[in-house]
């Protein structure tokens, strides 16, 4: 059932003669050449640019580093008073925050990418295509208010409908009446990685052969079955890289998480429980940081924001090549 | 030759007369634009402020509200003329300013309200007393009707709801007023947390902004809250009676702010919290908000403009405070801010005479 037509990406780049390119150089015009050497140029601007990125956030966290190591890691502790600056606690609640975003988003973005790309007709595919892009391009101060006035007061309700009937599971005991806290601040995040993931996971979807589906339905299989079992694993690549973009938003969203996600510096220990991520942190703060090591801290935990980041697409590069083992589609 | 002496006379006449305007606080050395940055809580009123002295005397005062914070980091790195903060700047502050010597100078004072949400309960009609808010922030009283709070409200029919305590996420001269107060009205609170634009909290939410902390309060039955004056009144909030220092209950109020800072013993530097305030009239959970300014000046032009700035400040400037909330200085604390800026020099020179 393979379709065998279907190369690799990186087959089909290894195809192009590059040395070809290079051969031409000398004997084209001034015009190919300026064009080689200005596209040459802005990719190294960009790669300059992330480079010194990187180096001013180790120049501007070097102070902290120095006094408090990779303890700032694992430290509780956040008080500006005692010069004493502690990230585990936002550092999960950033990705708590981020896993239940992704828990809540997932399975609704390829849903609907999957009722688009296959049940919906074809004329009537951008109209519904159009608001959910519409839903991405909404900045994210303007969700946070709307969250912070109409989604919290139903978030509170539900924790107190929640805690009075299951209060007894762990993640239910917690302070329901705030509204504002891990679920508030999940539930933004799932709603803003939504359209992201839904768009893209639709355009990969697309790209999945008809003659593959066709096959299966002439084999007998329902048309859920077909997708299912035919479509999503031939897309499963390209999903996978929709959902780690959505990932990416959310662990670094930081607008709407402050103004619902109870901005408070202990562990947390139930859904309901008020917490910084770290970007909401460091944009609370770093106006009124006083003196060089608050500063120093805070550019530190963007340091690790940047760390976590890396790693995670690290990750996911590398699972996506434990994936194409088999012939799949890419999306480049 | 009488002519003559008419024309001089009339011409000194003028020369005088234009000296008389030029002391009402306006720039003598030509200087037409200055910079300045820092505190928030201050920005609706020097915003007003400002745009009123551009038309008084035809200056553009260019103000950053980048918070206490950035406005004494833009001072310490001299890339501003003056700073802002709604906090005394420490010994370690001071010395890392390139300049040298900064000097306070107080412009106006304001009150911050403690609010709550406890329907049935009108603003005012809740007394609390300082050892008991320090302990709800503490977090060691937990529940509306607990009996210190019932002891100090009776009649006042308390419900069975838990505290949840609200405070800023942000650091924030609001916060550096408050843990002020409730480091000099509990000595354990001094301990544990202690005083600073951003503390660590003992517990519950924090909201970005005196509108989050207000907005938290708002909507979470059961909440207590700091915000300024200015935003309790706008949102329509209950706010509680406190007790101030010479025993009498007050509600927040621009006369309390004001009476707080018309002390006794002010200092001459003027670098006090005016929390607590021992003025019987005072309303104890005030603070000034200060001009930051470097004693030495190195260019003397820009020296008597900042100095004819923050005169203006003082006196004409006072009277834009009040309809937009903010308590105008009043008595003592007036002199001692002409006396701070009467120090400021260029060229071993003081500027204003």
């Amino acid at each position: 059932m393979k379709d065998q037509s279907v190369t690799l990406a990186s087959d089909r780049a290894a195809a192009i003669d590059v040395k070809l390119i290079h051969h031409d150089m000398h004997v084209t015009n001034l015009g190919d050449r300026l064009f080689y050497r200005a596209t040459q140029g802005f990719a190294l601007c960009v790669l300059l640019l992330a480079f010194l990125l990187v180096l001013d956030l180790f120049r501007g966290s070097w102070e902290a580093i120095q006094t408090f190591g990779l303890k700032f890691l694992v430290g509780t502790t956040w008080d500006p008073v005692t010069h004493q600056f502690g990230t585990l606690p936002t550092i999960i609640g950033t990705l708590v925050k981020a896993l239940i975003a992704l828990l809540l988003a997932v399975p609704i973005s390829i849903g609907s990418a999957v009722f688009i790309t296959f049940y919906v007709p074809k004329w009537l595919r951008p109209m519904i295509s159009y608001p959910i892009e519409l839903l991405a391009g909404i900045p994210s101060i303007v969700f946070g208010l709307w969250g912070l006035f109409i989604m919290v007061p139903v978030i509170r309700a539900l924790q107190i409908w929640l805690k009075a009937n299951f209060g007894w599971f762990f993640l239910f005991d917690g302070p329901a009446v705030y509204g504002v806290g891990v679920l508030a601040g999940s539930v933004i995040l799932a709603i803003m990685i939504t359209p992201i993931i839904t768009a893209i996971s639709r355009d990969i979807l697309l790209t999945v052969p008809r003659p593959q589906i066709e096959g299966m339905l002439a084999l007998g299989a329902t048309k859920w079955e077909a997708i299912w079992q035919v479509a999503l694993p031939y897309a499963r690549v390209g999903l996978f890289g929709a959902v780690i973009l959505g990932l990416g938003r959310a662990i670094g969203e930081t607008m709407a998480v402050t103004m619902v996600g109870g901005n408070s510096f202990d562990l947390i220990h139930s859904l309901f429980d008020p917490v910084h991520s770290m970007a909401s942190q460091i944009a609370s703060e770093f106006t009124e940081a006083t003196y060089s090591l608050y500063v120093s801290s805070l550019i530190y935990v963007g340091l690790v924001l940047f760390g976590i980041t890396i790693l995670i697409s690290l990750g996911a590069q590398f699972l996506i090549r434990r994936m194409s083992k088999g012939q799949v589609a890419v999306f480049e | 030759m009488k002519a003559n002496k008419l024309a001089l006379a009339v011409a000194f006449a003028m020369l005088y007369a234009g000296a008389g305007t030029a002391m009402a606080g306006c720039p003598t050395k030509g200087v037409k634009e200055l910079t300045g940055a820092g505190a928030t809580f201050p920005y609706p009123l020097y915003s007003k402020m400002f745009s009123e002295y551009n038309k008084a005397c035809g200056v553009k005062v260019n103000y950053q509200s980048i918070g206490s914070g950035g406005g004494i980091r833009q001072l310490q790195s001299q890339t501003v003329d003056f700073g802002a903060s709604d906090g005394v700047m420490d010994d370690k502050q001071k010395s890392e300013a390139k300049g040298g010597n900064i000097i306070h100078v107080p412009t106006v004072a304001g009150a911050e309200a403690i609010i709550f949400n406890l329907p049935g309960i009108q603003s005012g009609k809740l007394k609390i007393t300082p050892d008991v808010l320090a302990d709800i922030y503490l977090k060691k009283i937990n529940n509306w009707n607990d009996k210190r709070i019932a002891a100090i409200n009776p009649g006042v029919k308390l419900p069975d709801v838990a505290i949840a305590v609200v405070h800023r996420s942000d650091g924030s001269g609001t916060t550096f007023i408050f843990t002020n107060y409730l480091s000099k009205v509990s000595s354990e609170w001094k301990s544990k947390v202690g005083s600073a634009t951003s503390v660590n909290w003992p517990g519950d939410v924090g909201g970005k902004g005196n509108e989050g902390v207000a907005n938290s309060v708002k909507q979470i039955p059961g909440a207590i809250g700091y915000v300024e004056l200015a935003y309790a009144h706008q949102n329509k909030l209950p706010w509680a009676q406190l007790r101030n220092k010479a025993g009498k209950w007050m509600d927040p109020s621009l006369d309390g702010a004001a009476a707080a800072a018309d002390q006794k013993d002010l200092p001459d530097n003027m670098e006090v919290v005016i929390t607590d305030s021992s003025n019987p009239n005072a309303y104890p959970i005030s603070g000034f908000t200060w001009l930051l300014i470097y004693e030495n000046q190195r260019d003397p032009a820009k020296a008597d403009a900042v100095a004819q700035l923050g005169w203006w400040m003082i006196h004409d400037g006072q009277k834009f405070a009040t309809p937009l909330e903010y308590a105008p200085l009043k008595g003592a604390a007036v002199k001692k801010a002409e006396a701070l800026l009467k120090k400021i020099k260029a060229d071993n020179q003081i500027v204003l005479r």
